[in-house]
């Protein structure tokens, strides 16, 4: 019986002790301050100016003056990962809350209706998943041009079926249980017990799912800058900086070595931070044996 | 020398102690019951024996099965014993087999494994012995999944796989705690003429002290990872000299005191009427063309009750009980047939019409962890059938209405800013019925409200559900398969069997003089530790 | 099991027809003419309307569709733009070299994930499993373009041991072809792999915890033979669902690999073909992609009521 206890509510206090005793978790939030704090920092200021081309200074290898070298243009690679991590973080937030924001509802609302209303979200799921997922956001970037914002609606499309699909499955595995029929009891109506019951008790769920899409997007946004899709020069972007630096890797491997490591630096966080997460908020797993 | 030994065992996990100094023998031929409360370590023990015990376990003391140190054994040694000589069977019957590998398969594999046995002897073994627990091969092949078995059949599997192999030790851990009483009669039938017919030892685990009264030769009792008492069954439960075997005894047949029904003599107005109800489900489909036999899990059932009559629907599990619950609570909607309540019909109106009706009409279920939000706070939680109310009470009003429940119910009103987990098991099931009763309902739907609650517990429910019961008049329909609980709380009773209501009458009357066949069967079969212990003495003069 | 099957098919169809509503219906709010794009601005106003006629573009809308489907179902999938040839032989010049690439992908992918997440949760909590789930971690967040660009700056700058790009064609011999596939198909694979790899371990693991292994423990079978006979089986129906999503992200990586070596494969196909607005060509190579999908997630299904027995039978 005592296997029941699930996810117990804690103050806020205790969770972050727990949280931060978490080896995963606690990698993963310092990875993502950092990260975080470089994009917020390049706001105010950069070493260098990214919007200056100083041809004199072009391809300087790593040094105390530049220290991650400069590009072909003679921009500073540290000031432009600095700034390119902004473009980075804004697509792939704002394509998660597209996501949450439509698919949550989405899948509460299958999972409150069942039949019919289910059948056909899980079918749209079907379809949206049929579509390899860079692959339309090439379409769609193609056909609306190529730009962030474009690239946020590519990438925000498809974390719509994903958190639907999560929202969606924790909402059906708790519409049984006897808190809910217990509120059923008590008179109140489905979306009432969504917003009451159903949204607090997945919270959990979707913020580690919140975290894995996030650290997708952050990739997908790469991808798509690099084929030329993402957000457009003078902006900096990571993806479009490998772009340039491949026909240049003979004489430069700098140029295609460090903006390569703040992705996967960023990524890594992200997903350290999800994991630690989904430990510390999911007694199931953390319980496991 | 015994069959097994256990000296000064003690078990820590993590650091916590789980067992303190256990002593325990059991002899060849010999039925151990071992019982305690939940938490008492009683499983551990097993574990131990089996050294199944989790990873973070350590285990200190004296083990020795047949002259082996099994503590000290080695995981060949081990691997040796298991299965062959030690066999286990254990609670859960719907989870303990491998979904996707036939029955065959699962019998046979530990026969091969310990015999070196070919494919034809095992799988030819492998049907002698699920022959024997009762599963033949006309209805039950060796290409049967474990999904088409129902859990007594699935628990019948499991004995077949621990004793294939004739063990001289078996362990069974709660073997019928998942069943209902009348395949727990069957089950436990079955062990004993195993144990009878290879000289087995049996280490019987079980809740229940009168399952192991019926069962064993010896008992153990066990709390707090400590043992109590052990000795003679017979002599153990009769004189009961020690203190917690006295509780544990009391608080198995307690039966609360209860005061002169309200109402129930009085004619005037039914509370509840239930005229040809019945509920089907979509079935599963045969072939592709074919459309699905529906399942009619409730079948034209009427029924009715006064206010402030306590009545139990008793029957077992899967027969429509709770289905016919749900729908009087219009949590589930009938196929045909009419519910009124209080004068009103409740089938085929909104949520919205529901609510007068549902302002008298409340639940109370069997899972104390489970009836709660875990992120609410108790005076939250309590409140929510407030919801219900024409005029919504402000934040004071609502406070006081909560520590007048809790109050009720004899928790305390500074319990109202805690959230569920920091209660016990028992202290929810207090939660839950202030819950039920915070708006003056006049029925209160309970669906096994005390199954899942030790003894001890369980008996405190009860007198509360018997103190509400004649202090606030509110009525109750009592949804068990537990026969004492329905002997110790209800007025009358209904027995429920495939769907329909085969039995109805006073309680004491049906359970006494039970006329149907599915009456007589569960009256047969549920445990009764007064009978128990008589029989004992007479069997040894 | 066939009421399952036939269900699932049934919705693989039903999908793949509301796709190539998708599909057409997207490319027709495309802006711009494609017989205009085609002959180019000097084209005259009655050059571009003889071929609007030709191309069928003045037909009603519906009509146009189910000629294009029509088309599709025939395996004509009309001229191309910008090449003037049949999109079929475009298609089945380049399917040759995507098609083996995200085959031995998802090879190489499989047979490193599943042996590695097997081992670690074999050996749970010890150095090994924190070792190779590290390696995994960092595996999951590598962009297989990034990583293209590091086996190329290693392989084939500073080794020499294979080409840096290009495709010298299955003409030249399958040796030659096979090298030139060789790092783009690791590019691809690792990062599945690791994924893969994470999500086999946490589904043994999550079995390993179940009640039917202790039951087969108690039968007196070493955890080891366990883990083989009685968790891995349970453990793949996540690891097939996971195998399935990996093919479309396997064909969806290919555009990026396809583009960072110079393949000339069906994802660079399309990704030209959009950019030139070669309407065509993109419309059938979507629906070829899709197709295959969808197809792969019906042999998933399948492979789920294989390994399931629940699945087999009718509901």
């Amino acid at each position: 019986m005592t296997d029941s206890t699930d996810f117990r509510s804690e103050t806020f206090g205790s969770f972050a002790a727990k949280a931060f005793a978490n080896r995963s978790f606690l990698a993963g939030f310092v990875i993502t301050v950092l990260i975080a704090a470089m994009a917020l920092l390049s706001f105010l200021w950069t070493p260098y100016d990214v919007t200056r081309l100083i041809v004199a200074d072009r391809m300087q290898a790593p040094s105390a003056v530049h220290l991650f070298g400069t590009d072909h243009f003679g921009r500073d690679v540290l000031s432009m990962i600095m700034v390119g991590a902004r473009n980075s973080i804004a697509v792939a937030l704002v394509a998660v809350g597209i996501g949450m924001g439509i698919g949550v509802p989405l899948g509460c609302w299958a999972a409150a209706r069942g039949g019919l209303a289910d059948e056909i979200l899980m079918r749209f799921n079907d379809l949206v998943f049929a579509f390899p997922a860079l692959l339309s956001a090439i379409m769609i970037t193609a056909i609306f041009g190529p730009g962030a914002v474009n690239a946020i609606i590519a990438i925000g499309i498809f974390n719509i079926p994903v958190f639907a699909r999560v929202a969606r499955a924790g909402a059906l595995s708790l519409w049984p249980r006897e808190f809910i029929l217990a509120a059923r009891a008590a008179g109140k109506g489905k979306a009432l017990i969504t917003i009451e019951h159903i949204l607090p008790n997945i919270a959990n769920l979707l913020l580690v799912q919140g975290t894995i899409q996030f650290a997708l997007g952050i990739l997908a946004e790469a991808g798509l800058s690099y084929l030329g899709l993402g957000a457009q020069p003078p902006m900096p972007s990571w993806g479009r900086m490998l772009f340039d630096a491949q026909t240049r890797m003979i004489v430069a491997p700098y140029l295609a070595i460090f903006p390569g490591f703040a992705i996967v630096f960023t990524v890594l966080g992200l997903n350290l931070l999800g994991d630690g997460l989904s430990d510390v908020l999911d007694p199931k797993l953390r319980r496991q044996r | 020398m015994s069959l097994l030994e256990i000296e000064n065992l003690s078990v820590e996990i993590d650091g916590t102690p789980i067992l303190r100094d256990i002593d325990l023998t059991i002899d060849q031929g010999e039925v151990m019951g071992l019982v305690g409360e939940s938490g008492s370590g009683k499983s551990i023990t097993a574990l131990t024996v089996m050294r199944l015990l989790p990873y973070a376990a350590r285990a200190a003391g004296r083990v020795s099965f047949n002259g082996i140190d099994i503590l000290a054994a080695s995981e060949d040694q081990m691997c040796a014993l298991r299965g062959d000589d030690i066999g286990m069977v254990f609670q859960e019957p719907m989870t303990a087999l491998n979904p996707v590998k036939t029955i065959g398969e699962q019998v046979a594999e530990g026969i091969r494994w310990h015999t070196r046995a070919n494919r034809a002897d095992a799988e030819a073994h492998a049907r002698r012995i699920l022959d024997r627990v009762g599963l033949p091969e006309s209805k039950f092949p060796l290409s049967c999944y474990p999904h088409e078995l129902s859990g007594g059949q699935r628990q019948r599997v499991v004995i077949a796989i621990a004793c294939a192999l004739k063990p001289k030790l078996l362990i069974a851990d709660e073997p019928t705690t998942a069943l209902d009483v009348v395949l727990q009669k069957q089950i436990l039938e079955l062990l004993r003429d195993l144990v009878d017919e290879n000289r087995m030892g049996l280490l019987l685990i079980s809740h229940d002290l009168a399952v192991v009264t019926d069962m064993a030769d010896r008992i153990t009792v066990m709390r707090h990872g400590e043992v109590m008492e052990s000795g003679d069954t017979a002599r153990t439960l009769s004189e009961q000299v020690h203190p917690y075997t006295r509780q544990l005894a009391q608080a198995s047949m307690h039966v609360p005191v209860r005061a002169k029904p309200h109402g129930v003599s009085g004619s005037g107005e039914m509370l509840l009427e239930v005229k040809n109800v019945s509920r089907d489900y979509p079935g599963r489909r045969t072939s592709f063309l074919r459309k699905a036999e529906p399942l009619r899990a409730v079948d034209n059932v009427s029924f009715s009750m006064r206010p402030g009559q306590s009545t139990a629907l008793v029957g077992r599990s899967g027969c429509g009980k709770s289905t016919l619950a749900r729908m009087i609570l219009a949590l589930d909607k009938s196929t045909a047939g009419e519910i009124r309540f209080t004068g009103e019909t409740l089938t085929g109106k909104d949520e919205a019409a529901l609510k007068p009706a549902r302002r008298n009409m409340q639940v109370v279920f069997q899972d104390p962890y489970g009836s709660f939000n875990p992120r609410h706070k108790v005076e939250r939680l309590v409140a929510e059938p407030l919801h219900l109310l024409e005029k919504k009470p402000n934040s004071a009003e609502r406070r006081e209405k909560v520590a007048a429940a809790l109050h009720e119910v004899g928790l305390s009103p500074r319990d109202m800013d805690k959230y569920p987990h920091e209660f016990s098991g028992g202290q929810r099931q207090r939660l839950s019925i202030a819950r039920a009763i915070i708006t003056r309902p006049k029925l209160v739907v309970a669906d096994e409200p005390v199954s899942a609650l030790d003894v001890s517990i369980r008996a405190q429910i009860l007198d509360l559900f018997a103190d509400l019961n004649s202090r606030l008049g509110v009525a109750y329909l009592f949804i068990t398969h537990d026969l004492t609980v329905a002997r110790a709380i209800t007025d009358d009773v209904m027995v429920m069997h495939e769907g329909k209501i085969v039995e109805s009458g006073r309680t004491n009357d049906v359970l006494d003089h039970p006329q149907s066949e599915a009456a007589k069967a569960l009256v047969a079969a549920a445990p009764d530790l007064h009978r128990a212990i008589a029989r004992r003495l007479q069997e040894q003069g | 099991m066939t009421a399952y099957l036939l269900k699932r098919l049934l919705i693989g169809l039903a999908t793949l027809v509301v796709a190539s509503l998708v599909v057409f219906g997207v490319l027709e709010i495309l802006p711009g003419d494609p017989a205009r794009l085609m002959l180019g601005f000097e084209a005259t106003e009655d050059a571009i309307q003889a071929l609007r006629v030709e191309m069928g573009l003045d037909q009603p809308l519906l009509w146009r569709y189910l000629d294009w489907v029509g088309g599709l179902l025939t395996l004509d999938f009309g001229r191309s733009y910008t090449y003037s040839v049949p999109v079929i032989d475009l298609v089945s010049e380049r399917v040759v070299v995507s098609l083996p690439l995200a085959l031995i992908a998802l090879t190489l992918s499989t047979a490193i994930a599943i042996p590695v997440g097997v081992f670690s949760a074999s050996r749970r909590g010890r150095p090994a499993d924190t070792i190779s789930m590290g390696a995994a971690q960092v595996g999951v967040a590598v962009p297989n373009f990034w990583f293209a660009l590091l086996l190329i700056y290693v392989f084939a700058v500073w080794l020499r041991l294979v080409p840096a790009g290009g495709f010298p064609g299955w003409s030249a011999g399958a040796w030659p072809a096979l090298k030139a596939l060789m790092l783009p198909a690791v590019a691809l694979a690792l990062p599945q792999a690791a994924i893969l790899a994470r999500v086999t371990r946490s589904a043994l693991l999550e079995v390993l915890g179940e009640d039917y292994i202790r039951t087969a423990r108690a039968k007196g079978m070493p955890r080891r033979t366990v883990l083989w006979r009685h968790a891995l089986r349970n453990a793949m129906i996540p690891v097939l669902t996971i195998l399935g999503l990996q093919f479309a992200f396997l064909l969806a990586g290919t555009i990026i690999i396809e583009n960072v070596f110079y393949l000339p494969g069906l994802g660079r196909l399309v990704f030209q073909a959009i950019t030139q607005r070669d309407l065509i060509v993109v419309e059938s190579v979507v629906m070829l992609l899709v197709a295959s999908v969808i197809v792969v997630n019906l042999l998933v299904d399948l492979s789920y009521a294989l390994v399931d027995p629940r699945l087999r039978v009718n509901r």
